[in-house]
């Protein structure tokens, strides 16, 4: 089988690039095609003649290396495996009137399935590491400190809290408060969009930890709607201080630091 | 077991926890800060934790109880140089210290205490 493959090779790439260029619609360009299939083609040969130890596991690292670049320019995995499994086609068409070859091609077509099934765990492999690091950045991203004035830093919180992020925001505030020597902290939650006694409760043990700490905190930016989810679920804040808006819970800050602000 | 010293600034006692917490070297330090309280008649307290990394909820409850028992003195306690972590820990567990206030550092802790007197 191996020695038909080598033989015939020109031919019979000829058309497994023309197969998969057809179906390709302009997302990769024919030498790009034929590069890559053509190592591919070379290792396939290679892993079918058992003679090389190493071909099966650079077969595999070329088409792990294929299916995570047709990924990311936007191929679904059904079409990167069908791309693979079309090499079966003018094999087929080349052994149709030969009837001792079947057997082999039978091997033949076993191979080239699993390879079509590797790429489709690798493909889904990839997505799912790109999901990963998009839900970490965005964790990273959501939860800003900032620092407002000398001793009151701010966190604007946006989306919703669950407890992971609960601790990013607690980390990262406790964090500033000790890096800054800061004495305030103003809590925003203007782009939190629901408050249930979950996220109260995440609330509430945010501006516990940073009274362990010594600091004032202060929430704020609590739109009217919440404050009547707040209301109706029956939550408790307790002696926290609640602004409507940053710029009251500044205010309120600066002057519990004991500084006035007024016109110039 | 270790001790931990109480040292008289002004009319504060400042405790400075510089040893990993057992809960004996602990109730010790409650034992020893209730006398100190009676013999100096100091009118605050600086418990500084600042070198202190792990805490459990036998140790919060016992700083708890510190303040309590300062209290009884007419003393009043300031809790200075809590880690983060520890402060996450104490909360996840439920403990809020109430009687006890909380202070970024000692000078800040002492400047509580200065002012509230």
């Amino acid at each position: 089988m191996a020695d038909l493959l080598r033989a015939n090779e020109e031919k019979l790439l000829d058309r497994w690039c023309e197969m998969v260029f057809a179906t390709a619609r302009g997302r990769v360009s024919a030498d790009e095609v034929r590069n890559e299939l053509a190592e591919l083609y070379g290792l396939v040969i290679r892993a079918m003649s058992a003679a090389d130890e190493s071909a099966a596991g650079e077969l595999r690292a070329a088409l792990a290396a294929l299916s995570r670049s047709r990924a990311r320019s936007g191929f679904s995995p059904s079409e990167t495996a069908v791309a693979i499994f079309s090499l079966k086609d003018p094999v087929y068409e080349f052994l149709a009137d030969s009837a001792e070859m079947v057997p082999e091609y039978l091997t033949f077509a076993r191979m080239i399935d699993d390879l079509g099934l590797n790429t489709f765990e690798t493909y889904v492999a990839t997505r799912e590491e790109i999901i990963r690091q998009q839900a970490e950045s965005m964790l990273e991203l959501s939860t800003p400190v900032v620092q407002l004035w000398d001793g009151i830093i701010a966190v604007p919180l946006v989306g919703t809290l669950d407890s992971a992020r609960t601790q990013l925001v607690m980390e990262k505030m406790l964090d500033a408060l000790v890096a800054q020597g800061a004495t305030h902290a103003v809590i925003d939650i203007t782009g939190v969009p629901t408050v249930d006694t979950e996220v109260a409760q995440h609330l509430l043990k945010t501006v516990m930890a940073a009274r362990l700490l010594g600091a004032q905190c202060t929430i704020c930016g609590i739109r009217p709607q919440i404050a009547h989810t707040i209301v109706s679920l029956g939550i408790e804040f307790g002696d926290i201080t609640t602004k409507a808006t940053l710029a009251g819970a500044l205010e309120h800050a600066l002057r519990s630091a004991g500084l006035k602000v007024g016109p110039a | 077991m270790e001790r931990v010293p109480i040292l008289k600034i002004g009319q504060n006692l400042f405790v400075s926890i510089q040893i990993d917490l057992q809960d004996q070297s602990v109730v010790q330090l409650q034992e020893d800060l209730a006398d100190e309280l009676v013999a100096t008649r100091a009118t605050g307290v600086v418990i500084d934790i600042t070198a202190v990394e792990i805490v459990d909820s036998f140790i919060g409850r016992m700083l708890a109880t510190i303040g309590s028992i300062s209290r009884l003195f007419d003393a009043e306690t300031v809790l200075v140089g809590m880690r983060p972590a520890v402060a996450i820990t104490l909360v996840e567990l439920g403990l809020s210290l109430d009687g006890v206030r909380t202070a970024l550092n000692a000078e800040q802790g002492l400047r509580l205490l200065n002012g509230s007197s």
